[in-house]
């Protein structure tokens, strides 16, 4: 034993006396996680809120929170001598006076847009396989939560710094804020002390910023990630893959140095990113005065679409019994994303109602194998997107010379018109997908080889897929449901049915959910279909062997009729590691 | 990897994690299927990588590794050296990226290569040497077996008898009220986070200081800026200039915050008279000059974008139009209100000045606004 060892093992043991936890180990070191690249987003929100947290801390070492005019003195010439708070000034000297500073606080904001990109596209991950379904819901709805936490870390820390766009923003929600009925006058003065700006809402936000949205996040993101371990990660299908196991690598050594190494990865790119690339220059347009603005101003990514419902609103305001109602801004800043995330937050619940659905779920769907589902994001994602490119309307009119109002009707309409259209084609692409995975069970895939056989007849040689592909193109044999049966108005005793319309409409949906879907092939099917295919693909056998004749020193000779390797089971290969 | 339980050593007969094969609603079980994806793990198909083959690949992919880790400890020694060495102040041309921060880009780039590497000889080391043959668990149902949840309920039975909480009528009730009563003084609490300043009426509500401004008559139009006084003629036709009133300062250093400023900005724009379809207020214009709030009434952005011959104000947060020529009524975009126009004159040095305040609140809607 090596004195690593020794002391290692001496710590575990110090560790285990006081906490049990070789318990922990012994049970957890072998814990498998499945493999597949999208299962990695989620890592790359965790990572890179961890490097939103270091450089936090660090940029509050030096950041104030203050907003007291001082005269700037620092080393960015444009601004000396001009009159600016103290969190501006603090935030330049950061920038310019702060060795390595720029490289933190870009870094910070890279770091805080990747983590909110990340969140967007592991949450489509989620839903389009599926992966909220039984047992799961209850992350589902934290991840929502999350997000919606995200938006508002990633809200408040742009305001922080107190130049010209970030105020503007600041401005923006206070006017949102204040278009909330009956009580919104109050809570804008409650949340500015006063009138806008006032002289508190840096130092308020700060709070929020640095202490109770981080400290709800990773709150969250700790039962989120203590549920992904309990409940086990969902794996797409494949061979050897059911719905009652988990195949992947274990915990140590494999998921220890591909999770441990991918977090170097994230925060290495992020650093590098920073280094090279400016993110929110905020010398630019100078310290913030609530009489001033820079055309063509934009907010971070995420929060776009927000202004873009808020671009794109009819101008919409009613007076009753002399009180105003803004519609042109409640709708699209309270109204439309309240709808939005309440629906999001819903939806697991929704679409087991819908289908009757109450199994539990560890394999996920293939986003083609639930075409309504898959419809309905695309629909969402499409509004989503409309909102957003109407959030940068200015910059599609200057940059391609259009005129504001066609883009801004155009984008109107198109918010209705579109997604529903969005639905269909995708529900669309979904079936004829499943119905070429029909075809390929039935008939093999087209590899493109035309044979000539002895007799004159020219085929095109079709090969059996193999178990691989098998695995997951019958993955649906294992998910396709039916709808529910129509609910009777009177059992067969006579007795009224109470639930008949709750039913009827249940029946209804869940119709609509699976009617179109193409009834799979059943394995014997298959089985029969693949031997078919199988005496085709053994015509070309005297041409494998004039290939081997040929090339029998090149093992990875990647030809025409070959894959690299030779390929092997699990069995065989642990049998051969071990030999070695 | 014997302890791990795997279909092909003996154990694939194991619970199906709450699943009813059962299901009566016409659903498939996943257990009556028996193609590949059901295939026993020892059976699943396997290709080996190369290093597991070539002892030479296996050879060079520990040096690849160990290379990676050296050359991550260089970057740190390189970090260093540009922490000290480089100016902070210089800039470098980069191909693509344009004109950054010298050391910036040498910090970034030496500590972001120098972590990066950690991570791809991990991963390196992970893909190339460690087993890559996956390896099964079985999934454990999530709900309790019937004899947990029993024993859960009759252990909260047990309790509730205990406290007698079904019996004490009026312990549950008080009990009750106070819990509802408690977090009230935390929501009283909220109610200072707002304190009227000195400008103001001590009673004054939001609603009332939202619809006063800075400017009364007489009070003079300072430019934003230089607080120079206008006269009529400083401003040519089609002109726009941004003004404030000529105390603003004053006010600031008296409250100590920028709140009256983001009220009483205005603009100035002078057209031909002939060209003013109309305006909110009989002669409220001075020879054409007129003066208009400078805060959107859609969500308050401050508005400077002005086509002087269609005199057009565009805002440039959501492009909200206004025609200055008609009443600053809108013309386009989500702001639902003209912007309010202000009354002004000129005094009898021949400066213009307000002749009143604005006679509706400036900036967005309010719900007491009416």
């Amino acid at each position: 034993m090596s004195t690593a060892e020794k002391i290692g093992g001496g710590t575990a043991t110090w560790a285990d006396q006081r906490l049990g936890s070789n318990k922990f180990l012994a049970k957890n070191l072998k814990k498998v996680f499945p493999d597949h690249w999208s299962f990695m987003l989620g890592e790359i929100i965790l990572y890179s809120f961890i490097v939103v947290l270091i450089t936090g801390v660090f940029l509050t070492l030096f950041y104030k929170p203050s907003m007291v005019e001082v005269i700037y003195d620092g080393s960015y010439v444009p601004l000396k001598g001009i009159e600016m708070t103290e969190a501006y000034a603090s935030t330049l000297q950061i920038s310019f006076d702060v060795r390595g500073g720029l490289l933190i606080r870009q870094m910070h904001h890279w770091a805080a847009l990747i983590f909110v990109a990340a969140m967007v596209v592991h949450a489509f991950r989620v839903f389009f396989t599926g992966a909220y379904r039984k047992p799961r819901e209850i992350n589902w709805l934290i991840g929502v939560a999350l997000l919606v936490l995200a938006l508002a870390a990633g809200f408040t820390g742009y305001s922080l710094p107190d130049d010209l766009l970030s105020g503007t923003g600041l401005q923006i929600i206070r006017g949102i804020i204040q278009s909330i009925p009956v009580v919104g006058t109050w809570a804008a003065f409650l949340v500015f002390d006063g009138e806008f700006p006032g002289t508190d809402i840096i130092s308020r936000l700060y709070m929020a910023h640095i202490l109770l949205v981080p400290g709800l996040i990773l709150a969250l993101v700790t039962v989120h990630l203590m549920m992904v371990w309990y409940q086990k990660h969902t794996q797409f299908p494949g061979q050897g893959r059911t719905n009652e196991n988990v195949v992947g690598y274990p915990l140590m050594p494999v998921y220890m140095a591909k999770a441990g190494g991918f977090f170097f990865v994230v925060f290495g790119l992020i650093a590098l990113l920073s280094g090279l690339v400016n993110i929110n220059p905020v010398w630019i347009f100078g310290p913030y005065t609530p009489d001033q603005v820079s055309a063509g101003t934009q907010p971070d990514w995420y929060i776009g679409w927000l202004d873009g419902a808020l671009r794109l609103m009819p101008n919409w305001e009613s007076v009753i019994a002399g009180y105003t109602l803004s519609w042109n801004v409640l709708i699209p800043s309270v109204v439309i994303p309240g709808i939005l995330f309440t629906a999001l937050a819903l939806y697991p619940f929704l679409e087991s109602w819908a289908t009757g659905d109450k199994r539990e779920h560890h394999l996920l769907d293939r986003p083609r194998n639930a075409p309504v589902r898959t419809g309905i994001g695309v629909m969402a994602i499409v509004f989503y997107g409309l909102l957003w490119i109407g959030g940068g309307n200015d910059l599609v009119a200057t940059t391609f010379d259009m005129s504001i109002n066609a883009i801004s009707w155009a984008l109107r309409i198109g918010l209705i018109v579109l997604p529903p259209i969005a639905f269909i084609i995708t529900k669309r692409i979904c079936l004829s997908l499943q119905r070429r995975d029909r075809e390929k069970l039935l008939h093999g895939y087209e590899t493109g080889r035309v044979l000539r056989l002895p007799h004159g007849e020219f085929i095109e040689v079709h090969a059996p897929v193999n178990n691989k592909e098998r695995a997951v193109l019958e993955a649906k044999l294992g998910a396709n449901y039916e709808p529910l049966p129509a609910p009777q108005k009177t059992d067969a005793s006579g007795v009224k049915n109470k639930k008949y319309r709750i039913e009827k409409l249940q029946h209804r949906l869940s119709h609509f959910f699976y009617k179109d879907n193409v009834t799979p092939p059943t394995v014997a099917e298959i089985e029969a279909a693949q031997a078919h295919v199988a005496h085709d693909a053994a015509l070309e056998a005297p041409l494998h062997e004039y290939e081997e004749s040929n090339y029998v020193n090149v093992p990875f000779h990647g030809g025409v009729l070959h894959e690299q390797g030779e390929p092997m089971t699990n069995a065989e290969q642990l049998a051969q590691r071990d030999d070695r | 990897m014997s302890e791990l339980r795997t279909h092909g050593s003996g154990d694939s007969d194991h619970g199906t994690a709450g699943v009813d094969k059962t299901d009566k609603k016409g659903i498939l079980a996943q257990s009556d299927y028996t193609g590949p994806g059901a295939l026993p793990h020892a059976a699943v198909d396997h290709r080996p990588r190369r290093s597991d083959l070539d002892p030479k690949a296996a050879r060079r992919a520990e040096r690849q590794i160990a290379a990676m880790f050296l050359l991550s400890m260089l970057m740190v020694v390189l970090f260093i050296v540009a922490y000290v060495a480089i100016d902070p102040q210089a800039d470098i041309y980069i191909p693509v990226l344009g004109l950054v921060g010298a050391q910036n880009a040498a910090l970034g780039a030496t500590f972001g290569i120098g972590v990066f590497l950690i991570g791809a000889g991990a991963i390196q080391w992970a893909k190339k040497l460690m087993p890559d043959v996956e390896v099964v668990q079985d999934r454990h149902p999530v709900t309790s077996s019937a004899a947990v949840t029993t024993e859960a309920a009759e252990q909260f039975e047990r309790g509730k008898e205990e406290s007698g909480f079904g019996s004490y009528r009026i312990i549950r009730r008080t009990m009750i009220g106070a819990l509802a009563l408690f977090p009230i003084p935390l929501v009283v609490l909220v109610r200072d986070l707002w304190t009227p300043s000195s400008r103001f009426e001590e009673n004054a509500s939001p609603a009332e200081i939202l619809s006063s401004t800075a400017w009364e008559p007489g009070l003079r139009i300072v430019t934003d800026g230089g607080f120079q006084p206008l006269r009529p003629q400083d401003i040519p036709v089609g002109g726009l200039v941004s003004a404030l009133p000529a105390n603003i300062m004053e006010i600031q250093k008296e409250v100590h915050n920028l709140n009256e400023r983001g009220k009483s900005a205005i603009l100035l724009v002078r057209m031909d008279p002939s060209e003013i379809r109309s305006q909110q207020g009989d002669g409220w214009d001075y020879q054409g000059i007129l003066a208009y709030s400078k805060i959107c009434t859609h969500v308050g952005c401050p508005i400077a974008l002005y086509e002087h011959r269609t005199h057009h104000l565009l805002c440039p947060c959501h492009q909200s139009t206004f025609d200055l020529a008609d009443s600053g009524n809108v013309i386009f975009g989500p702001a639902a209100r003209a912007m309010p126009q202000l009354p002004i004159t000129v005094d009898e040095e021949g400066f213009l000045v307000a002749a009143s305040d604005f006679q509706e609140p400036v900036g967005p809607s309010f719900w007491e606004r009416g």
